[in-house]
């Protein structure tokens, strides 16, 4: 088999050689940043350096950087803000109880939004239109004065579809409330600055910007109230507990600092492939629909569903000719619902199960469209033949 | 490569499905069943060709609208027929294909093993056509959950296997998760089977 080609970067990107290369260095900087030895210094420094560099990607000041674990952790701390108990933290939302998200959050906020909801905290979720796009008027309805956070993703990870957040910053701000955006997709994708749009909280992810798994980073602004998640130590000024992960932490410093780099002159690339590849896919297979929107969205993301074929069915197809893709459909997840963005959508039910995601990187190439456009209109041709719901 | 997530049985059929019904008319097969919707994501429809001395399957061709299970399991069943006879055929069950294809991961086996009963339907069908309305009611149990092809067989089952409450029995058997109209109705039969066996 030729060799494989992935265009799953939304799920996860493989290691930039820079970073890996750090990474590698990093394993002989065995020291624990909180000790006050040369050992301790030395990675001390590191960590500090990856402060710096994260910083700089998003705009923020180095100390309003706090390392996690994960994009999920950074969206629980922040979310756990709304039912603040002050064991740990100066910080108190007041009668302000209430929370406002949106249908298509990833689930490390949307369930935990229901949780806060079981718990007894108003939770407003707000839906999409078929574009992907919350409403901004019925976001200002929503911010009532008993809400304390909203939270609303930059870029979603299934669709591409880029929210208006400086302004949905401002919305929740005139209301007197803070506000948080999951920027894990869109962070290294497009520029993102926590002052010009002026939210409070931002999180982002290392595994999504060719660093690691097993580390993220939340940036929690100068002045705003945060509720530490783990508790137990003074990492982090006290906001995350546990000895920092030295060799992720440095390699998401190297991320942020290529991706500062690279990201200017590789965003053009990456849509002017994403829009050979619509074009190609309208121009070769009937009875197609874009999921997303046409212009605020993602250089990168594609996502595309297909009348009368089921979503696994494909992946697994490409999958067989070396192609990496993943899916919103029911049977790829084990349930039987098809994603819930791609149901918030309202994608029609002929097909709703019929969608892949192609996510495009750094090491995509014009060879890679090609191939692709060159594998994919046979394996729709052929499940539509065999499928009893494609009205031929 | 490493490992997939299905046995290379499953792999096989759905990469090279068998008895697909491509240039065939449908009208020139003898009966036909339909089972599962578009809405639930899996549907495929059953034709059959009988001899009508004997009785038997001389032809089975399928299309199916699903994920690589959904495929991989009809096209397995397409062979499985071929040769028997329709109270045979009738008595397939959903575990019978199971074990043709070498297993299936857990959350696969409710919502993609839908070809007996789309082969039961295709079977009734026959004998609806042929006059033969007495062999149905020894067949195929009444269906409750159209989505995922729910029969009151399964819900007695899954009572003799534990299920007392709704969500018990949704647990074993995904019933009531597709469009959820059938909720009501599975409920009063679940009632009505634990009544019948354990007497509550």
């Amino acid at each position: 088999m030729p060799q494989p080609i992935y265009l799953d970067h939304n799920a996860t990107t493989p290691l930039h050689p820079e970073v890996k290369r750090v990474m590698v260095e990093m394993l002989d900087v065995f020291g624990n940043p909180s000790s006050l030895h040369a050992f301790g210094r030395e990675a001390r420094a590191r960590v500090e350096a990856a402060r710096a560099q994260v910083a700089a990607l998003v705009n923020a000041d180095p100390v309003e950087v706090i390392f996690t674990g994960s994009g999920s952790e950074g969206n629980n701390t922040v979310l756990s803000l709304v039912r603040c108990t002050k064991t740990a933290c100066r910080c108190d939302l007041g009668t302000r109880k209430g929370l406002v998200t949106t249908a298509i959050e990833h689930p490390c906020v949307l369930e935990t939004a229901k949780y806060l909801r079981r718990l007894g905290h108003p939770v407003t979720i707000l839906g999409v239109d078929r574009s992907g796009r919350i409403d901004l008027d019925e976001l200002r309805a929503a911010v009532t004065p008993e809400v304390g956070l909203v939270s609303i993703m930059t870029a979603n990870n299934e669709t591409g579809t880029i929210q208006d957040i400086p302004e949905a910053a401002r919305i929740a701000h005139e209301a007197g409330a803070l506000f948080h955006t999951d920027a894990v997709q869109a962070v290294g994708k497009i520029p993102v600055d926590v002052r010009a749009w002026d939210v409070d909280f931002l999180t982002l992810s290392a595994h999504k910007i060719y660093g690691p798994k097993g580390v993220g980073a939340l940036v929690a602004r100068r002045g705003t109230p945060l509720c530490p998640l783990i508790l137990g130590g003074h990492q982090e000024a006290g906001r995350r507990a546990g000895t920092e992960n030295t060799i992720g932490i440095a390699a998401m410093g190297e991320a942020a600092r290529m991706r500062l780099v690279e990201m200017d002159t590789e965003a053009p690339r990456l849509a002017a492939l994403r829009d050979r590849l619509r074009q190609g896919i309208e121009a070769a297979i009937p009875d197609v629909t874009f999921n997303g929107h046409p212009e605020h969205t993602l250089p990168s993301t594609l996502n595309v569903s297909f009348m009368g074929v089921e979503g696994e069915a494909i992946l697994l197809h490409l999958d067989a000719v070396g192609i990496a893709v993943s899916t919103g459909s029911a049977c790829a997840s084990g349930s039987l619902d098809p994603s819930h963005v791609i149901m918030a959508l309202g994608v029609p039910v002929e097909y709703a199960h019929g969608s892949i995601r192609i996510s495009l990187g750094r090491e995509t190439t014009e060879e890679h469209i090609d191939t692709m456009l060159r594998e994919l209109p046979p394996i729709i041709a052929n499940l539509r033949s065999i499928s009893s719901a494609y009205r031929r | 490569m490493t490992q997939w997530v299905y046995s290379d049985t499953v792999r096989d059929h759905f990469l090279n499905p068998r008895n697909v019904l491509r240039d065939e008319n449908p009208e020139d097969f003898d009966a036909v069943g339909r089972t599962g919707n578009v809405k639930c994501g899996d549907e495929m429809v059953v034709y059959l060709k009988v001899d009508p001395e004997a009785l038997t399957i001389t032809d089975c061709k399928w299309q199916t609208y699903g994920c690589a299970s959904a495929i991989a399991s009809t096209s397995m069943l397409s062979e499985m027929v071929r040769g028997m006879t329709l109270d045979a055929a009738a008595r397939i069950t959903s575990k019978d294909i199971l074990a043709a294809l070498g297993g299936l991961p857990d959350n696969k086996v409710h919502c993609s093993v839908l070809g007996d009963k789309a082969l039961r339907a295709a079977i009734d069908d026959y004998y609806r056509r042929h006059g033969m309305e007495d062999r149905i009611q020894t067949l195929g149990p009444r269906v409750v959950c159209h989505c995922l092809n729910v029969t009151e067989e399964d819900i007695e089952h899954a009572v003799l296997e534990g299920a007392r409450s709704f969500e018990e029995l949704q647990e074993r058997t995904k019933i009531g998760t597709g469009c959820g109209e059938c909720q009501e109705e599975a409920q009063r039969v679940l009632t009505s089977f634990i009544e019948k066996h354990f007497g509550l």
